[in-house]
């Protein structure tokens, strides 16, 4: 096997790697060490990585070498370097969740999502910044550093995923893994021109990945196409038993599912995902494209009404927090992260420890779910936002009686210049579009659909029925196919 | 944006905030307690459009998933190895983490 291959790794896709790995017409080694070097070349400049692990990757990659060139069947994804957020558990490698409080774990065991992709054959080249416990949408507050977004960097790739979403926009990795509670990988994809998907709640097991709000986490793949998202998607769904909000439902092989088409697809834009907030260049962009999916075949019907969806956010803004602020009462100093001491007791310990590990978006957060958590509010705030959760659950089942697939932008706005947003709740807002989902644990995709001011990527975005993932990713291939958006910056970083 | 968050960012007292913060075991600055103090009301003059939501009748969604009474085999399997896990202790001895004496002894 020689290195003058006549296409360019950095491009490649799982699909293809896959099929020119078997071919024999690159090695592992080859990808590895590209993709290696890539980040060593242009991570200065992007951030996107807290931890890079060499010499694992290229053992790993070696050991497929090994078996490819034996010749026997091998998993999906063997040889095929991909980038884990730091947020999944990775036994041997540092996982910090982009938080001072865990500068210094080493877990004692895998997350299964890592563990699955190790089965699938795919290499892990490291662990992807994001904001701190996921909490955020610009990577930003990352304890480390903040992300920049490959297609210009003084912008920000989005968040909480950023480093995934970047380090896949950059070319440092073929795909990657994301966390997504409120729109953690489809911002972010939307921000950085990739796919972003997260999966039906209950679809990808979430044992080892460190929670944050426990109703609407779940994990899920960054590619820079479709059919990519499909094959990331089949290694780590299914259900597990270190994790009983998994479905034991089966899982397709969604790859079989991508030509279904838009003839005679029922797509419906309600009302409410276009009617404030979104700025002019993301509208006409998602105009463009619903023009598009409709002059070849899709029924676009813009009639229905979700009359909830504007308190997806509020909804959102009590249940996070609420449950982050149980969640996260984990991090006391005692058993393993960072841990404050030579105070007077146990208690000046702890409090000490929290001051110090967190962040501050983090305290935020903890801060307004003891609040709506605390005796006198809870009715008015954290039971009120599960009931407003049911009608917002009620709609989504209405408008899917009668349609297939609902088209949304993904974010209100391109990706903004770093430091550029400072309040936190016009922070929120970029969420507006991506929450509902969560709160009806909905399957949905970010897919390129544009670009917008400045040249920026504007992501479209379609919403599934619950486990119907194969619908999802059948319009989004059909769209990616038509449109066929450029998924990685014209000017790419490092290549001056 | 809502233009007028301070009439509920006086409702919002510094006292609940350090209240808060004893709760969830954060030690605070005084700067930090004014400046949580305004953003939390901030975020809750939003946050307060739910209880316009009539939602009478309506149970509650506490989970993303629908499934109810998931059941596991009473298996045993094997724990981690003990070594593995007081790894990473902030601060152990033998094979106990470490703390500061809970109970007062006097």
């Amino acid at each position: 096997m020689t290195a003058d291959a006549d296409f360019d790794l950095l491009s490649i896709t799982l699909a293809d790697g896959a099929r020119r790995l078997r071919a024999g017409e690159v090695s592992s080694r080859q990808l590895t060490e590209a993709f290696l070097d890539r980040i060593a070349s242009t991570d200065d400049e992007v951030h996107a990585f807290v931890t890079v692990t060499v010499d694992a990757a290229l053992a790993q990659a070696d050991e497929a070498d090994e078996l490819l060139v034996r010749g026997d069947a091998v998993a999906p994804l063997t040889g095929l370097p991909v980038a884990v957020k730091d947020v999944l558990m990775t036994k041997g490698v540092r996982t910090t969740a982009g938080s001072r409080m865990l500068d210094s774990l080493v877990p004692p065991y895998d997350a299964t999502a890592v563990s699955r992709l190790r089965e699938s054959g795919a290499i892990s080249v490291g662990k992807t910044n994001m904001d701190e416990f996921a909490m955020g949408s610009s990577t930003e507050h990352s304890a480390w550093f903040p992300t920049a977004n490959p297609w210009d960097l003084e912008r920000v790739p989005g968040g909480s995923s950023g480093g995934s979403a970047a380090a896949v926009a950059a070319q440092q990795c073929i795909a990657s893994l994301g966390s997504d509670t409120g729109g953690s990988i489809r911002q972010p994809a939307s921000f950085c021109g990739v796919v972003g998907l997260k999966p039906t709640y209950g679809r990808v097991s979430r044992y080892g990945l460190i929670a944050f709000a426990s109703s609407l986490d779940q994990i899920g793949p960054f590619t820079r196409t479709v059919e990519d998202a499909a094959l990331l998607l089949q290694a780590i769904a299914g259900p597990d038993p270190l994790d009983s909000t998994c479905y034991d439902e089966p899982v397709l092989d969604f790859s079989k599912h991508l030509d279904r088409g838009l003839d005679g697809l029922r797509v419906a834009a309600p009302r409410e995902f276009f009617s404030e907030g979104m700025d002019d260049d993301v509208a006409d962009a998602v105009e463009a494209a619903l023009d598009l999916l409709e002059a070849n075949g899709a029924i676009i019907d813009r009639s229905p009404s979700m009359p909830s969806i504007p308190m997806a956010l509020p909804v959102y803004y009590i249940l996070a927090p609420s449950e982050c602020s149980a969640n996260l009462a984990r991090f006391d100093g005692v058993k393993y992260g960072y841990g404050a001491r030579g105070g007077e007791s146990m208690w000046s310990d702890m409090e000490a420890t929290r001051k110090h590990g967190f962040g501050r978006e983090v305290k935020r957060r903890i801060l307004l779910g003891a609040y709506a958590l605390s005796a006198g509010y809870y009715d008015a705030y954290y039971l009120q936002a599960q009931k407003v959760r049911t009608l917002i659950r009620r709609e989504f089942d209405r408008v899917f009686a009668e349609h297939d697939v609902i088209v949304a932008p993904t974010a209100p706005t391109v990706a903004f210049k770093r430091g550029a947003i400072t309040d936190p709740y016009q922070m929120y807002l970029n969420d507006i579009f991506t929450i509902p989902a969560n709160i009806a644990g909905l399957p949905a995709i970010s897919i390129p659909g544009g670009f917008g001011a400045d040249g920026m990527p504007v992501g479209l975005q379609f919403v599934g029925q619950r486990l119907d993932e194969a619908s999802l990713l059948g319009v989004a291939n059909a769209y990616e196919r038509l449109a066929n958006w450029p998924t990685t910056p014209p000017e790419s970083v490092g290549s001056t | 944006m809502s233009d007028s968050p301070d009439a509920d960012a006086t409702q919002f007292t510094s006292e609940q905030v350090r209240h808060l913060a004893s709760l969830v075991r954060i030690e605070l600055t005084e700067t930090e307690v004014e400046e949580f103090r305004s953003e939390l009301a901030s975020i809750l003059s939003h946050i307060d459009a739910l209880s316009e939501i009539d939602t009478k009748g309506v149970p509650p969604t506490n989970n993303g998933a629908d499934l109810l009474n998931v059941e596991a085999e009473d298996a045993s399997r094997p724990s981690m190895p003990r070594e593995e896990i007081l790894a990473n202790a902030p601060q152990r001895e033998a094979d106990y983490f470490r703390v500061h004496a809970v109970l007062d002894q006097s």
